[in-house]
């Protein structure tokens, strides 16, 4: 976690983005696959932890990221990122989560610190990657349901001139909203729609991962200093 | 995958990359058959790589479908100029993965066509939801193209005879008891002494319905009904496959075997043609599931094909 509030998205912070999405899977490893025991086939946890895992490995050996240094771009360091997890998890999670990383960074280009708007295209392409890939869309019971709001109540944030943290907080919180939304779903995509209207009463563990996803984006961006810096104002 | 390479001198086992294909590869002119999934359906997929079905198979990890390197890797070990056949359960990992590795194939000029398997009755299609599940009619398709794709037939041909044998065919799955991926610590659903859970998949997910445990009759005629329902069995003459999930004795495979070929003697369809055993796994999971093939000249023809792999072999 950042104890500073940052105005930018660097590659440094997206480095840190990245290993606070890998310790906060490891961490929940276990929850994840409970979530995934119902509606699914038990392994969601499992898989995303082995593809963070390799995401860690390949900035430790990369010279530049390994001190978390500011080397390269965000675009570079997040396309890199959804490379491995495409080639390590597998599943339904590889090419989906891949694929956002991969839109993202491709959508920050070259830009070496990106600001709230950028940010705020970069999910939007990542939004719309997992969407084209996928075929999902909101209400089916998948990640799109926690990403989709997320995404929405970024670029609100970022239009009403929020800092970049308070915005990624606000998509936080709209993930973990939209998350929760999943539980009275009946699975319209996925392996749980398989359950039909078994499917019904729970959270899908995909969405619950974009949660994680974008609580670590926030985390990293240091919007609990921001916040922390508020109230000392007041 | 040691042993696999151990016991079939035959086979080339990319132990790193996870992937089986023959030996000398595939013969010039020859459409390359190529499937793969998730571990824990032994001997599927892996286990029908020879002569008459598959060219290569791509061996994810436990019930995770292969990432798209280790499908393009397999792809590569299967092409032998005339295309490549990828052959899919309706998954949607392995429907995403593959097609991530089609489009690399592609770079590679490597013609690509799919077969997406989707047999299961116990899905209710529908054109909003991920559809059908892919099961025990994936063994008939690697089987009959496998086939086919020896006597050189072209890609497209090859892919619109599998398509034929995904539509001719329907299957329905029972749990006995579950079972427990690698990873987790419990099983996949809690399944009480005396109760069986109806319309299961393959990979220990829960199915749709659980009623009390019945007898291999009733099991038998819930099955069939279920198939029957969907496609009608009466008058047609059938491939039917008795697949046990990995935990039931072949004994009793046997014993549902006698009911389901009764119960569709019962609906007016001939079965001409039974294979009983441990086909399509779910790891350690007991119960069975019924997959039946509406056969026509051709299609038997390519079945009693000779075939020569781990897990089928005959005729040769």
């Amino acid at each position: 976690m950042s104890a500073v509030a940052r105005e930018a998205l660097d590659a440094a912070a997206a480095r840190e983005w990245l290993r606070g999405f890998a310790a906060a899977v490891a961490e929940r490893s276990g929850e994840l696959t409970d979530l995934d025991r119902p509606v699914g086939d038990s392994d969601h946890g499992v898989n995303l932890r082995r593809g963070t895992e390799a995401v860690l490995a390949a900035l430790d050996a990369d010279g530049a990221g390994g001190a978390g240094g500011a080397d390269g771009t965000p675009g570079q360091v997040l396309g890199a990122a959804g490379r491995t997890l495409v080639s390590t998890v597998g599943g339904a999670s590889g090419p989906l989560f891949g694929t956002a990383l991969r839109r993202a960074g491709k959508a920050l280009g070259e830009v070496p610190a990106a600001d709230a708007a950028q940010v705020a295209a970069a999910l939007r392409a990542a939004l719309e990657g997992v969407v084209r890939l996928g075929e999902a869309r909101v209400g089916d019971a998948t990640m799109v349901d926690a990403l989709d709001p997320a995404v929405a109540a970024f670029e609100r944030a970022a239009q009403e001139g929020a800092p970049l943290p308070r915005a990624a907080r606000a998509a936080a919180g709209a993930a973990a909203e939209g998350a929760a939304s999943t539980v009275p779903l009946v699975a319209r995509k996925g392996r749980a729609s398989y359950l039909g209207p078994r499917s019904r009463g729970h959270l899908d563990p995909g969405a619950r991962s974009v949660e994680l996803l974008l609580t670590a984006l926030a985390d990293a961006l240091g919007a609990d200093a921001l916040d922390a810096r508020a109230g000392e104002g007041a | 995958m040691r042993g696999l390479a151990a016991a079939h001198p035959e086979l080339a086992v990319d132990v790193e990359a996870r992937v089986v294909s023959r030996a000398g590869g595939t013969r010039p002119g020859k459409v390359g058959l190529v499937s793969g999934g998730g571990s824990g359906h032994e001997p599927l997929h892996a286990g029908f790589v020879g002569h008459g079905m598959l060219d290569a198979a791509a061996c994810g990890a436990v019930f995770t479908s292969p990432v798209p390197d280790q499908v393009l890797a397999a792809t590569r070990a299967a092409s032998g100029g005339a295309g490549v056949l990828h052959v899919v359960k309706n998954y949607t990992g392995d429907v995403l993965n593959f097609r991530m590795a089609a489009e690399l194939a592609d770079d590679d000029d490597v013609e690509v066509a799919t077969v997406l398997v989707d047999d299961d009755v116990a899905v209710t299609d529908s054109t909003y939801t991920a559809g059908r599940r892919g099961t025990g009619a994936t063994l008939f398709v690697e089987k009959v193209v496998g086939a086919a794709a020896e006597e050189d037939l072209a890609l497209a041909e090859l892919a619109a005879l599998g398509r034929e044998v995904v539509e001719r065919s329907r299957s329905f799955g029972v749990a006995l008891s579950p079972c427990t991926t690698p990873g987790s610590d419990k099983p996949g659903f809690d399944l009480p002494a005396g109760e069986m859970e109806l319309g299961i998949g393959i990979h220990g997910e829960p199915g749709r319905e659980r009623v009390p445990l019945a007898t291999s009759r009733e099991i038998a005629a819930i099955a069939v009904g279920a198939i029957a329902d969907d496609a009608p069995v009466g008058g047609e003459e059938l491939l039917v496959l008795v697949n046990g999930a990995g935990g039931t004795p072949l004994l009793e495979l046997q014993v549902l075997a006698g009911d389901v070929h009764a119960e569709l003697q019962g609906r007016g369809a001939r079965v001409v043609r039974m294979l009983v055993g441990n086909h399509v796994t779910s790891l350690e999971m007991a119960g069975a599931m019924v997959s039946v093939c509406r056969l026509d000249e051709r299609l038997l023809r390519l079945w009693d094909a000779p075939v020569a792999t781990p897990a089928l072999r005959w005729g040769r």
